[in-house]
């Protein structure tokens, strides 16, 4: 057994222990990007730099910021590509950021740029609060299409709308926080206390409502732009809503690791993340990017999406996620029956 | 075997005599020390380490915060006062609400009423300890130096709790009413899912060991098969046939899937093999002389049945029932897919320490978690002391006789339950192949291009294939020897107790809270053993321990058959132990052996709890892919994934078949 035991020891030495053979600069990037872009970003990064190799560690974005957090007082990443801003505000008021003026940065738009100078964050695209509405089932149920946030709370829309938790799911606390920047919070809770009485459930994840929609689980799906495009493009009969009252939206960002052993890279890499052709790559799959002028449109979506995007201010909702959660969970989560 | 006494001659009293520890015996106690430290070092101090961290609080320390505002000009600055001595003359926050968490903020803003962010006058704030932390905008700021803030920067400013011990959490939790409520709902779920499943389950093995119906072995094939699978997937079944698109939808009359009822239904699901089994073994060991008495006595079927049968499975129905409850309250995969806003102990880990990143509050849930787990295990344990021994040497086998009426019905029964199995089964198979449920009906393979999902693709696959052998090959290994030693070691009896505890501890842990309890413990660069954080050892390690006791009881079962005269010849022919062992023991115990493998890597196929606070992106996992695919809405692959681990877990099961079938051939002649 003491074999066993050492073979076990050994074996997780080898694991842990990572490959030293190349000379080149490795980088530890996490991520919460989609799966499917992973292999493009990091070909077309390291094409324009072959001597840095990019190892991607990618999770969701609520595991991956728990990760980072728990890692706090020993960190693993060197660079942080692709989460949400809040997440990274988060992170930055823990002091884990490694604050940078990255060459460039001063081409992107304002509003995806951390405030402070040097900025801890740099953002790269947007994913914007949209609603998913599958015609085939409102039709069969005689509902009309919403245009408006107020729609939703209509009485035929009873027991037809999901939406992502708050509490669980970004995608849910940028719908929340958005009502509230926009109406203030009086407006916004008298908002959702009557668009409670209409939810079906609160979902984990903030893809899922527009995918239960797309699959006529629920009507009316509150959910983020990007899920909606693809989900129509595999056949959901749906049809992507963009409120009229304006909609919230949350930056995917990049961020240096404080104490990383690679700071060289990990700067070159942060350059790169806001040039031209890094923007343009994020325009494949979102129809709203850092860079001005540089976004085409993406099939299924609208051109003006960016003409819907609020004025979002980061720091206020990140310092008031804990307090707007708290009250949220006090009146809604408490209603836990199910209501069919 | 040597006898020393411990003086040259003989004592006159008082003076006991002791065995000298032959060397033998030195070997086995170093052995069970090293499994020992094992369970220790995997079970114990992760446990403790979790249950401090429950402790671990925040709390706005206003005491620590120092406050100095300027008058109009900016220049003068009046005295120096205490947040805390402003709150005591404002009364700005109430005591409650200084308990925090680890993310908590609080408004410096909030003890100046008459601030306003158009004023010129200043302010100056610093701590009164080097710890006391608080953001300007959100950037942290620490320490004692005084800083200075125009009143426009000063309205964003918050003051950062502290970090202290007590039992805030505790109360936060239970003054929380959706959480609190959680309890209660956990509970009830368990309850009706135990007496639903133990009803359906004794019913199955009453039919099967007091019928003649046909095709036992058939139903007892299939009834095996919910242990194959994630108990994730009945949830995604369910949605399939009741959820709003569903088949069936109509059959539950205008009520949801999502709550309650998917609960329930997927819980008896994949609780049913596990209670059937324990209630077959049970009424499978009937005295027919019993019988033949109460048949002489001219006692009613009804009361043959509560006289007779129903006693005699009293401990199993008890131990099936514990079982069940243990499974259905520490389960997660099933209400995170089906449980709707339906809130469960389980799912509120999950939620707290993956949406809030919440680890403390994490910590509290999986605390109260184990109190039912564990109330559940004393309570069974207790009883299967009383049990005694139903079966004397005296025993005739009960044989049934044919029964036209009474076997219809158990063979309709039995029909019934495994047409829901394989019901549930089928459909997650037509799920996997069907391009977009329920608007494209036509088959595709592209719900299998994992890779291009979420959740980890192809390469999780393999992860848990080598999971499942790693555990099913360490696990074994270390679960027999560990077994050996406190069945076969002679001397060293506290040790063995101790040991014997340690190993049925697992059984009343919660995967989950296992899982969190090694975040706190190797996650933590002190930890000597912090390597194996976020490696496939670390999985191999929890899952080993998550499954440690049926494993141990099944090695110590088999153990147990043997008769210790082989023990006392070896010695007697001074044969050390490890020939016995090899040449004796473990062919004799191989086909116990091999049941725990494949008990081990079946388990290790389907676990998410144990494993999903502990994957790393290269070793994600099939179980956490189907969790994770499911979450984003992608229930189509998900159900291809999970339909992935069915079909290698039946492959396993035939490869053990007949690996056991060859084996045990050359093996078990003897028998």
């Amino acid at each position: 057994m003491n074999r066993h035991m050492f073979l076990m020891l050994a074996g997780a030495m080898s694991v842990a222990l990572p490959a030293i053979a190349t000379a080149q600069t490795e980088l530890t990037v996490y991520t919460a990007v989609e799966a499917v872009d992973l292999d493009r970003y990091k070909a077309t990064f390291e094409k324009s730099h072959p001597d840095i190799t990019i190892n991607w560690v990618r999770d969701s974005t609520g595991v991956m910021t728990a990760k980072l957090l728990a890692e706090k007082d020993n960190p693993q990443a060197d660079v942080v590509w692709g989460l949400a801003a809040t997440s990274l505000l988060l992170l930055k008021t823990e002091g884990m950021l490694e604050a940078y003026q990255p060459k460039g940065v001063e081409a992107l738009d304002k509003k995806f740029v951390d405030k402070d100078n040097p900025p801890s964050w740099v953002g790269m695209d947007a994913y914007v609060a949209a609603l998913c509405y599958n015609t085939v089932e409102g039709e069969k149920l005689g509902l009309k299409a919403p245009k408006s946030w107020d729609d939703l709370t209509k009485p035929e829309y009873k027991g037809h709308v999901i939406m992502p938790n708050p509490a669980s799911s970004g995608t849910g606390f940028l719908d929340v926080s958005g009502w509230m920047q926009m109406w203030g919070e009086e407006k916004a809770w008298s908002f959702m206390d009557k668009l409670h009485e209409n939810i079906s459930a609160y979902t984990h994840s903030g893809s899922k409502p527009c995918k239960m929609a797309g699959a006529g689980e629920a009507v009316v799906g509150v959910s983020f732009e990007f899920p909606g495009a693809k989900a129509k493009s595999a056949g959901a009969p749906i049809d992507i809503i963009f409120p009229t009252e304006g909609s919230g939206w949350e930056a995917e960002a990049t961020a240096i690791i404080a104490g990383t052993a690679n700071l060289e890279a990990a700067k070159t890499l942060v350059d790169w993340s806001v040039t031209k052709e890094a923007n343009e790559m994020y325009n494949a799959g979102y129809a709203v990017v850092a860079y001005p002028g540089v976004a085409k449109p993406v099939e299924h979506l609208p051109s003006d999406i960016a003409a819907k995007m609020i004025d979002n201010d980061f720091e206020w909702a990140a310092n008031n996620r804990a307090t707007i959660l708290k009250e949220w969970q006090k009146r809604y989560d408490a209603k836990s029956e199910p209501k069919s | 075997m040597n006898i020393a006494l411990e003086a040259p001659y003989l004592p006159l009293a008082g003076k006991r005599l002791r065995q000298e520890t032959s060397r033998d015996d030195r070997i086995k106690f170093g052995l069970m020390a090293v499994i020992g430290l094992y369970l220790v070092v995997a079970l114990g101090a992760p446990l403790f380490v979790m249950l401090s961290k429950s402790l671990s609080t925040y709390r706005f320390d206003l005491a620590a915060f120092e406050f100095q505002v300027s008058d109009e000009t900016g220049a003068k600055w009046g005295p120096v006062v205490t947040a805390d001595a402003l709150n005591r003359t404002l009364g700005a926050v109430a005591e409650g609400d200084l308990a925090s968490s680890a993310d908590g903020r609080l408004a410096a803003t909030k003890f100046f009423p008459d601030f306003s962010f158009r004023s010129p006058v200043h302010y100056r704030i610093r701590g009164t300890t080097d710890d006391a932390a608080f953001l300007a905008g959100s950037t942290l700021e620490k320490g004692t130096e005084w800083r200075e803030y125009d009143s426009g920067t000063f309205r964003r400013i918050m003051l950062r709790p502290a970090r202290t011990l007590g039992l805030d959490n505790f109360k936060t939790y239970f003054s929380t009413p959706a959480l609190a409520r959680s309890i209660y709902n956990s509970v009830l779920m368990a309850a009706i899912s135990t007496v639903v499943t133990i009803s359906i389950a004794f019913a199955l093995a009453y039919g099967l060991t007091r019928s003649c119906m046909p095709l036992k072995g058939l139903f007892r094939g299939i009834l095996a098969i919910p242990i194959l699978v994630p108990s994730l997937l009945p949830g995604i079944a369910l949605v399939y046939l009741f959820g709003n698109q569903g088949i069936f939808k109509d059959w539950l009359l205008g009520y949801s899937i999502y709550g309650p009822i998917g609960i329930v239904i997927g819980s008896v699901f994949f609780t049913l093999p596990h209670a059937f089994l324990i209630i077959l073994t049970a009424l499978s060991i009937a005295d027919a002389r019993h019988y033949e008495a109460a048949a002489s006595l001219k006692a009613s079927k009804w009361r043959t049945f509560t006289t007779v049968t129903l006693p005699g499975a009293r401990f199993g129905l008890v131990s099936a029932a514990f079982v069940v409850f243990t499974l259905v309250i520490t389960d997660f995969g099933l209400p995170k897919v089906i449980g709707g806003q339906y809130g469960m102990l389980a799912v509120d880990i999950y939620k707290q320490v993956i949406g809030q990143q919440n680890f403390e509050m994490g910590a509290v849930v999986s605390v109260i978690l184990l109190v039912p787990a564990i109330l559940a295990f004393a309570v069974d344990r207790r009883m299967q002391k009383r049990q005694v021994a139903l079966l004397s040497a005296r025993a005739v086998p009960y044989v049934p006789k044919p029964n036209v009426r009474m076997d219809t019905i158990c063979f309709a029964f039995a029909c019934l339950v495994s047409f829901f199995i394989l019901g549930m089964i089928a459909m997650c198979q037509i799920a996997a192949v069907v391009k977009f449920w329920p608007y494209d009906l036509t088959l595709t393979a592209k719900n299998f291009a994992f890779d291009l999902m979420d959740g980890g693709g192809w390469s999780a696959y393999a992860n848990s294939i080598r999971l499942a052998l790693l555990t099913a090959l360490f696990g074994s290994v270390i679960v027999f020897a560990g077994a050996y030693m406190v069945e076969k070691a002679d001397a060293f009896r506290f040790g063995r107790n101790v040991f014997h505890f340690l190993a049925m501890m697992p059984m009343a842990v919660p995967g989950m809270v296992l899982g969190l309890a090694y975040i706190f413990f190797f996650n933590n660069p002190a930890n000597p053993l912090n390597a194996i954080y976020g490696t496939m050892t670390i999985l191999v390690v929890s899952t080993v321990t998550h499954f440690y006791t049926v494993a141990h009881l099944t090695a110590l079962t088999a153990l147990k058959q043997m008769d210790p005269e082989f023990e006392s010849v070896a010695a007697s022919l001074k044969q050390p132990f490890h020939r016995l062992f090899f040449r004796v023991t473990l062919p004799v115990c191989l086909p116990a052996i091999l049941n725990i493998a494949i008990y081990l890597f079946v388990n290790a196929m389907t676990t998410v709890s144990a494993v999903v606070f502990l994957y790393a992106s290269d070793t994600k996992l099939a179980s956490v892919a189907v969790l994770n695919m499911d979450d984003a809405g992608d229930i189509a692959p998900a159900a291809a994934m999970g339909m992935m681990i069915f079909y290698t877990n039946v492959a396993a099961k035939l490869i053990h078949a007949l690996l056991a079938r060859g084996l045990l051939a050359r093996t078990q002649a003897w028998r």
